[in-house]
Parts: C-alpha cells; sequence; structure tokens
C-alpha cells in the first residue's frame, strides 16, 4: 500500500500552529513519538475534494533549520527528509503570526527555499488588526512566490481556503527538494524585515493589550503576589471541585462491585473480580477528576501565554539554586504528572539545568499521589478548623506540597554544587501575546490526558493488582488463619517488613510498597485489595477503607508512610521517560538510589520524631 | 535619523525601562553559540530598534525587552553583550 500523502505544518512558537493544526484536522489526532528521540509526532487527517485521504503532521515549532533544542531539530531533519521513521512531506504548511512578520519570515524564507510546494498561512490576522496593522496578502504571496492565505485558526476563519489551498498544491506536480538552505541568519533577518515592510498597508499605533495586561502581571509587586494567588486557587480547585464528580465515581464502583457480589458465586473468580479488578482499579479511577482539574489549569495557564510570564517572575529565584525560570514549566507540570514534566524539560537548552530539573521532577507532588494522601489525611488526620477557612486536613495537605518543593530546591542546591557542578545556562524566551485558548484545543489536550491515564489504569494499573490479588489470594488460608499472613504476597512483605521496621512500617504497608513500585496510586489499591481479601473471611466488609486503617495503624505509621511518598521515586513511567531522556540508565538509577534514601530518612525522621512526642 | 539629544552609547542591560535605543553592536563573541543563535533567533541584529520593558522581581534580572514586533526575556548578563544608542522615551 502506498503511503499517505504527507503535508507538514511548520512554523515559529507562537505563530498558533496547533490551532491552525487542531482546525484542519478536527479532533482525530494521533500522538505518538519520533523514534530515538522523546519529541511528540502530532498527526491528523485531512480528506481532500476527490476523496483522497492526506496525513497531516504538527511539526514542533521552530525558530529557523538551526536547531538550538532537540524539538527543533527533529523539524529540520523532517523537513530534510532525514528524520527516522518520517517519511519525506510531500508539501509545507507555514504558519506565521501576522502581528509578528518581520521575525517569522525568517524562518518562512528558509523553507520556502527547500523547494516543496508550499503554502504560507497568515494566521491571527484579527488580532494584527487589534493592534492596528492592516496587511496585503497578495503583495506579500508576490514577495515570497508562494500562495498566501489570511487565516484565524482559533475562529476557523480562512480554513476552508486553506483546505482547498492544499488541495490545488497537491494536485500540481511537485519538483524536488533542495539540501542546501541559506544559513545566514542576519542576512535572512534584514531580507523578512524587507518583505514585512513591503507587506503592511497601514499601521496605526495603539496601545496594546499584552501590555497593559505585562504592566500588572509582571509589576515587581503585584506580578508575584499573582502568581501565588493563582496557584493557590489552582490547589484549592483540585480539592473542593473533585468532591461531587468524586463522589459519583465512588457510588458508581460500590454500585458495580455490590452488583458483582451478589452475582456471582462465592469463590476464587467472583474475589478477583469484586476484590482485585474493581476494588483495585475503581480506587484509583476516582481521581479522575482531580488529574482533570489539574491539567485543566495547566493547560489553560499555557494557552493564554501566562506560564511564560510565571517563569520571568520565577528565573531569578530558580537561578538562585542553580535552576533557570525555564524549569518553572516542566516543574509545575510535573505537579500534574512527572512524564510530561520530565518531557518538557525538552525545552531547556542548558543540558545540566535540564538534568538537573529532570532529576527533581519527581519531587513535586504529582497527581498519583493524591490518592494516598487524601486516603491517609482522610484516616487520621480530624477535620477541626484552624482558623476561619483552614482546615487541618487542608493544612497538612498543603505541607506535603510545601515539603516535596522544598525538598526539590534544596536537592537541585546540593545536584549543582556537587554531580552537576558548573556554570548555569541563560534564560531566553519570547514573552507571546495573551490570548484566551480555544476551549477545543483545551478539551483536545485534556481528551490526550484522560486517555493516557485510563489506558495506565486499565493496563498497569489492573495487571499489578490482578498478579497482587494472585499473589495475596494463594494459598487460601485456613481457619483462624489471617490471609495476609500466609499467602505468597504476605511472604514476601515479611522480607521487605524487616528493611521498613525501623521507619516504623508494618506488614500492610510492606505489602503495597512492592506493587506501587509501578504507580504510586496502587499503594491504596493494593491496600483496599488485601483488606477486601482480608475482610471477606472476617465478614466485616462493611467497613470502608479509611476505618479499617484507623483500627490497625498507629498515627506515627501513618505520618511516616506520607513522608515516604514525598520521595519516594515509586513509579515505573517515570524511571522509563528519565531512561529515555537521558539516553541510559546512569541517571535514572541515581535518581532511583537517591530518592528512596531520602524517603527512608524522611519517614524515619517522622515516626520517630512522632513517637518521641507521643502522638 | 536626528536624534534630539546626543546620548552616549551604553549597553541595553543599564537602560532605563521604556527607553527606546538602536542597537549599535553586538558582541558575540561573549555569548556562546547556543545563546547567540538564540539572539539572532529573537531577531536582534545591529540597527534594530530595542526598549526595555519590565524587570524581573528578583535582583532586577531577567530583562523583558521588546525587539522589533516581539517581546523577549533574557538575562542582565546577556542584554550587558548588546551596546545601544538610545533613541529617548
Amino acid at each position: 500500500m502506498n503511503p499517505l500523502p504527507l503535508v507538514a505544518v511548520a512554523g515559529s512558537p507562537n505563530a498558533g500552529k496547533s490551532a491552525l493544526f487542531n482546525a484542519l484536522t478536527g479532533a482525530r489526532q494521533k500522538v505518538g513519538n519520533y523514534p530515538g528521540v522523546t519529541v511528540e509526532r502530532h498527526s491528523g487527517r485531512l480528506t481532500l475534494a476527490d476523496g483522497r485521504p492526506v496525513e497531516l503532521v504538527d511539526l514542533p515549532g521552530a525558530y529557523s533549520l538551526e536547531p538550538a533544542s532537540p524539538d527543533e531539530e527533529v523539524t529540520r531533519d523532517v523537513l530534510l527528509g532525514k528524520q527516522k521513521g518520517e517519511r519525506q512531506p510531500d508539501a509545507l504548511v507555514i504558519v506565521v503570526d501576522a502581528s509578528n512578520l518581520d521575525n517569522h519570515l525568517r524562518f518562512c524564507l528558509q523553507l520556502i527555499e527547500l523547494g516543496h510546494p508550499t503554502i504560507v498561512a497568515l494566521n491571527m490576522v484579527d488580532l494584527a488588526k487589534r493592534d492596528g496593522l492592516e496587511l496585503d496578502p497578495e503583495a506579500l504571496s508576490r514577495e515570497l512566490g508562494v500562495p498566501v492565505i489570511p487565516t484565524v485558526a482559533v475562529r476557523k476563519r480562512g480554513i476552508a481556503e486553506l483546505h482547498e489551498a492544499v488541495d490545488n498544491m497537491l494536485s500540481s506536480p511537485r519538483c524536488g527538494v533542495h539540501e542546501r538552505v541559506k544559513t545566514d541568519l542576519i542576512h535572512l533577518q534584514r531580507r523578512a524585515r524587507e518583505i514585512a515592510t513591503a507587506a503592511v498597508v497601514s499601521e496605526t499605533p495603539v496601545r496594546r493589550w499584552t501590555h497593559r495586561l505585562d504592566a500588572i502581571l509582571l509589576h515587581p509587586i503585584a506580578g508575584p503576589l499573582i502568581l501565588a494567588a493563582l496557584m493557590f486557587l489552582m490547589f484549592q480547585a483540585v480539592f473542593a471541585w473533585s468532591e461531587i464528580p468524586k463522589a459519583w465515581i465512588q457510588s458508581g464502583i460500590d454500585w458495580l462491585s455490590a452488583t458483582a457480589t451478589a452475582t456471582l458465586p462465592a469463590g476464587l473468580p467472583r474475589s478477583l473480580i469484586a476484590d482485585g479488578a474493581i476494588a483495585g482499579v475503581g480506587a484509583v479511577i476516582t481521581f479522575l477528576p482531580q488529574i482533570l482539574i489539574l491539567f485543566f489549569f495547566i493547560l489553560l495557564l499555557e494557552g493564554t501565554g501566562y506560564m511564560v510570564r510565571a517563569a520571568f517572575l520565577m528565573d531569578r529565584l530558580m537561578h538562585g539554586v542553580g535552576l533557570s525560570g525555564r524549569a518553572f514549566i516542566p516543574l509545575l507540570s510535573s505537579f500534574a504528572c512527572a512524564v510530561p514534566g520530565i518531557m518538557a524539560t525538552r525545552t531547556i537548552d542548558d543540558p545540566k539545568d535540564r538534568l538537573t530539573t529532570i532529576l527533581v521532577a519527581p519531587l513535586m507532588t504529582c497527581s498519583a499521589r493524591l490518592p494516598v494522601y487524601t486516603l491517609i489525611i482522610a484516616a487520621f488526620i480530624p477535620n477541626t478548623r484552624v482558623v476561619w477557612g483552614v482546615g487541618l486536613q487542608g493544612l497538612v495537605m498543603f505541607g506535603l506540597y510545601v515539603m516535596g518543593i522544598t525538598g526539590a530546591l534544596l536537592a537541585a542546591l546540593v545536584l549543582r554544587r556537587g554531580v552537576l557542578k558548573g556554570s548555569s545556562g541563560g534564560f531566553m524566551m519570547e514573552l507571546p501575546k495573551y490570548q484566551w485558548p480555544p476551549l477545543k484545543d483545551v478539551a483536545i489536550g485534556l481528551l490526550t490526558r484522560v486517555e493516557i491515564f485510563l489506558k495506565r489504569a486499565g493496563t498497569i494499573i489492573l495487571g499489578t493488582t490482578v498478579i497482587l490479588w494472585a499473589l495475596a489470594s494463594i494459598p487460601q488460608a485456613g481457619p483462624g488463619q489471617k490471609q495476609s499472613g500466609v499467602s505468597i504476597a504476605g511472604h514476601i512483605a515479611s522480607g521487605i517488613e524487616t528493611v521498613v521496621k525501623p521507619i516504623g512500617f508494618n506488614h500492610d504497608i510492606a505489602l503495597a510498597l512492592l506493587p506501587a513500585m509501578a504507580a504510586r496510586e496502587v499503594a491504596v489499591s493494593a491496600i483496599a485489595t488485601v483488606y477486601s481479601i482480608d475482610s471477606s473471611d472476617e465478614n466485616a466488609g462493611s467497613k470502608n477503607l479509611e476505618d479499617r486503617l484507623k483500627h490497625r495503624w498507629p498515627l506515627p505509621t501513618a505520618l511516616a508512610f506520607l513522608a515516604w511518598f514525598i520521595f519516594a521515586p515509586q513509579c515505573i513511567s517515570t524511571i522509563a521517560v528519565t531512561r529515555r531522556e537521558t539516553n541510559g540508565w546512569k541517571w535514572p538509577l541515581f535518581m532511583i538510589g537517591y530518592l528512596f534514601v531520602l524517603a527512608y530518612l524522611a519517614a524515619g525522621l517522622t515516626y520517630w520524631t512522632a513517637v518521641a512526642l507521643g502522638l | 535619523m536626528n536624534a534630539p539629544f546626543h546620548p552616549e552609547p551604553t549597553s541595553l542591560d543599564l537602560l532605563a525601562m521604556g527607553t527606546r535605543a538602536r542597537i549599535a553592536t553586538i558582541d558575540w563573541a561573549a555569548l556562546d553559540s547556543g545563546e547567540a543563535r538564540r539572539l539572532q533567533h529573537f531577531g536582534f541584529d545591529e540597527g534594530v530598534t530595542v526598549e526595555p520593558l519590565h524587570l524581573g522581581p528578583f535582583g532586577r534580572d531577567p530583562i523583558a525587552i521588546r525587539v522589533g514586533r516581539m517581546t523577549v526575556a533574557i538575562r542582565r548578563k546577556h542584554a550587558g553583550a548588546i551596546r545601544v544608542t538610545p533613541l529617548g522615551r
């Protein structure tokens, strides 16, 4: 079978490339990876007038064909037909920001020179107009020698025309591609400025929106305060807004579990389905609302252009511990999940800055820890009010986040003085115009995350839960014996227990720690599974997990368990992505090592202190 | 261009906020190749008009600078490699 014709969408960062790609392909997108590198490959389909399908690929934004980051390298290699696992594009759609032509035309000129059949999408013409800039697309087309289509991708304006132009372009015969491109950036830039000037019909200076907003959001005093308030609102929302949908999901799972127990005959298969699969996976699925809310905020902050401002505000402080302001975005993303966070470090140019950011990213309290934290806090911390509007439970949760952040900053400081010694790199970022991201684009981003999360729940978490169920159920306990004592898992846990006993961990925790290596939230499903199995012979199934924990764990143990999870690198995906991003096992092994040592010390100190205080 | 005054050339990191200036020279040798390339990507070039807009809240670093039609943030030490001639406010 002949592969589909490939059309590459390319352009400088902040040209609205992804919005245009979304407008052309709709929600039918595939996210993959280029082989050997961790750059995501976004592709979608377009149908031509004669019914032929075309594959559209959204290339990472680049300022020129001289790469300054791994993302830009992929863009160059795809365009030159040198990227492994990607065929040479048959045509190009170049996206340029109408209000930033003098800059974006530089890359555009380089791309046209490659000789692919090319169309230029003159994007965001509405914002240019708002800025008092009137452009002549025909004059621009004459200067560039390729068709120019004015578009407003976020409002779907010009998309039909662009579609038609792609159609025409693919119907006409194609010529060969030049490998040699002009690399004199300064010369290209000057030519770009000339063309941009020629394309301007009229320009009326207006006070731009973005500048007015920046005067407030980047204000030396108001700026950091607003940033802190936004962060607070975000974490507040993660907990407050998620309560109702979480309760719905919980009751759905309870119903499912009850139905399974009622309809299936007693025995191992029923235990597998009700205690293993439903109890285990269900315990994790209930956290979907929180993860969604967190990702919603992060996508919104990124889409509006605020995230870069946050990096600007934080740069000097991050610089103080040997990181750059650029690390702020990956680290903030790591509050949702360290995997996209670590992948986002690709935007950090300096290799040592980047490696330090990767190594401390798992210390940010990711959403997978929420199930563990929420369960333990609900069971052991009384729901009392400290001052008006602030509860003790919320305060403990906040404290856990703060401990994670403090740990990360200290770790970065130590790493930069030790194994990653060296001068720190720079901070160079474009501050794009503020804009309201189309909700559809945010929705597409959220859907992708939900898919990844549910896939994980369906594979890794279901798999480890079922294996754990089997290990915890076999062999069956005789009368008077406790199931978690005689099973295979019980024996393995006894081995782990000898190591973790000094820091206050009991047999149940030892049992949960092993499967939690796959993912932290599995600790909750593991505890749920074990108690569910144990309780079926005790006939005490009515008690919920929190009540059971309260009766079986002393308070110092519970606190030590919380402290452990601030640091413990228990996540296969994070370890795998670190291996991929650092091209080897050296750094992931280092990361596992130092984080386990920190986890052990933190849990131990917490336990010993709590015991000494008589808690 | 007839400037109403004859200001002394200075470096970009010393320019007061909101003062427009024209880039006279860039000391490319003071920057490493990646940094130099990024500055070129942002459109820094001799003869281009720049205007510092905002300072980072801690230690007055980094600096947000308008260059051409875009706004970029760079650290103070990199701005120091750029010599400018002020054009007035």
